[in-house]
């Protein structure tokens, strides 16, 4: 694998663009690997590269049933943050920020990570109290976090609904400087990039149909490309968790349920930050070719049917001009759908399994793109030596079970109200 | 867009109705002691691919619980009908009468 650098792109120039390397080579199976990823979305494909970095694990195989990033990784809405509040989210989320902030350098992939700040509007007195808390374990943690007071919203936000006949006025703000956005569909091909020239296949269009056993132990799949053996097989299929979990013979607490994102016409810049909207579920950021992107609630009932319904498109657009009155006229040029696994805490999932040999990574809910290299980096770990990496103690299958469970949302165990 | 035949009110936008969940889980009797009955109930679901047996309640209409069987692939509709003519709950401890 050839490096990117400004030296490759002049060499590139001499001859017309043309003699560039495939990002990554198109594999075959093997007839067996020492660890199999099912799954080549960003947490995959991170995992795979942290194997072979971290740990010289490079006999390993991704197994994609369509092409990569044509799931979650590639559908959401690339806001990255860690203003977490619960103890095991605060340090995680902000360990995957630390990993985004050198990400382009260690993959040597531009996957233009934008610090631009994200804030939160505060609708209230108690709200702006509920985010003062937030901010100081956060600052507890090392964790960049500022409150600001109507003024300072004002004077960095000057297009939201400051008017006298606002729905709901805003209080405050809180806010976290390093948060910001970063080029989703590059932070897959980044990861497949290195991980291949760490030798790993990446085989896309092979789905996995079933799973080898020998005795209980799991120790290989079944693929429409064929049975492809291995000594441990992680799990990172987003919102098809349950489906394959079911057929190694995993009970689960998952829903998928659809999350729609929009981007409507560009337009001059506008968004210079990520805001998200205190009062209701709405979050916008400004995309470099100047589209709005944004998102709101679930759909909110079982679907596996990754794409969504208009109800969710009205509120959303209704949450949008409510906090945003100036944009009332633009134009919404699409939106769609990703399948997420929703857990009964809104937090993840990552752990070794009941089942030997077979380890799992879901339940990322909305909000796992931001958790991308943490997720790899940890399920890495955790594959490699059989045991949870530290940072993910908090996300065993087993806290539902023991009542540990990290409930970010406060909205109890239905999945749809995460 | 998903819509919804209330047995009441007929064809109905499916934004008048508040989603309750899997129909299928069974709550265990009150006084179970059991504690993974419970585990059971409050979190572990089937989350099937295809047809799904799922609670809505009617809120801005007759405000009745209804079961709709729909297809979770597709939102297609196999049928709808009140909870409340759902055969008597049996819980899963009073199946080994002690
Ligand atoms: C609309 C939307 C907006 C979002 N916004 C944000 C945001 O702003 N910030 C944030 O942090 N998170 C956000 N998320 C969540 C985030 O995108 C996901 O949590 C995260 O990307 C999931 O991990 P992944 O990238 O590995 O999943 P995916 O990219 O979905 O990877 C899973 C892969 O597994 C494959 N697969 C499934 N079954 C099989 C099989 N049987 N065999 C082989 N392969 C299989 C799928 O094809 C898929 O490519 C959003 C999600 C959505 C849908
Ligand atoms: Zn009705």
């Amino acid at each position: 694998m050839s490096r990117y650098s400004a030296f490759s792109i002049f060499r590139n120039t001499l001859s017309g663009q043309k003699n560039w390397q495939r990002a990554w080579r198109a594999a075959e199976p093997k007839p067996a690997y020492d660890v199999i990823v099912i799954g080549g979305g960003g947490h995959g494909l991170a995992t795979a590269f942290y194997l072979a970095e971290n740990h010289g694990i490079r006999n390993v195989a991704v197994l994609e049933k369509g092409y990569i990033g044509g799931g979650n990784v590639g559908r959401n809405t690339t806001v990255i943050r860690s203003n977490y509040l619960l103890d095991g989210n605060t340090q995680f989320y902000e360990f995957s920020m630390k990993l985004w902030e050198n990400m382009s350098r260690a993959l040597n992939f531009n996957v233009m990570f934008s610090q631009r700040g994200q804030l939160v509007t505060a609708h209230s007195a108690d709200q702006l109290d509920g985010f003062s808390h937030r901010a100081n374990i956060m600052r507890l943690n090392g964790i960049d976090a500022d409150i600001l007071d109507r003024d300072e919203v004002r004077r960095l936000v000057p297009y939201l609904d400051f008017s006298d006949t606002a729905r709901f006025p805003i209080h405050g703000a809180i806010f976290q400087g390093r948060a910001g956005t970063a080029r989703h569909d590059a932070v897959a091909w980044g990861y497949a990039r290195a991980a291949d020239g760490h030798g790993v296949d990446i085989i896309q269009n092979c789905e996995v149909t079933g799973f080898l056993r020998d005795g209980d132990s799991i120790v290989g799949v079944e693929t429409t490309k064929g049975r492809i053996g291995a000594g441990k097989v992680g799990l990172a299929v987003a919102g098809h968790t349950s489906v394959l979990g079911a057929k190694a013979g995993l009970e689960l607490p998952i829903e998928s349920h659809v999350l729609q994102a929009f981007v409507t016409e560009p337009l001059k810049p506008l968004v210079d930050h990520v805001v998200a909207y205190g009062a209701d579920h709405f979050y916008v950021s400004q995309s470099d070719k100047g589209g709005l992107v944004f998102g709101g609630n679930l759909d909110g009932y079982n679907s596996y049917a990754q794409r969504g319904n208009l109800g969710v498109v009205r509120e959303v657009a209704e949450a949008a001009i409510a906090l945003m009155p100036c944009i009332s006229r633009v134009r919404l040029l699409r939106h769609w759908g990703g399948v997420m696994d929703m857990t009964p805490d809104a937090s993840p999932i990552i752990c070794p399994t009941p089942i030997e040999g077979l380890f799992l990574n879901g339940g990322w809910c909305y909000g796992g793109f931001k958790a991308t290299p943490a997720s790899g980096w940890c399920f890495a770990h955790t594959i490699a030596t059989g045991k949870p990496h530290p940072l993910i103690a908090a996300y065993g299958l087993d806290r539902f079970r023991t009542g540990h469970t990290l409930d970010e949302a406060g909205a109890g165990p239905c999945a749809w109200l995460q | 867009m998903l819509r919804i035949e209330c047995p009441c009110c007929g064809l109905r936008d499916h934004d008048e109705f508040r989603y309750g969940g899997d129909a299928s889980v069974t709550r265990p009797a009150h006084d179970d002691p059991d504690p993974q009955a419970w585990y059971a109930y409050v979190y572990l679901r089937t989350n099937p691919a295809g047809p799904h047996r799922e609670f809505w309640q009617h809120v801005i209409g007759c405000r009745q619980w209804l079961v709709v069987e729909r297809d979770t692939r597709n939102h297609a509709i196999a049928s709808v009908d009140f909870a409340r003519k759902l055969p008597p709950r049996k819980s899963l401890a009073r199946k080994s009468p002690a």
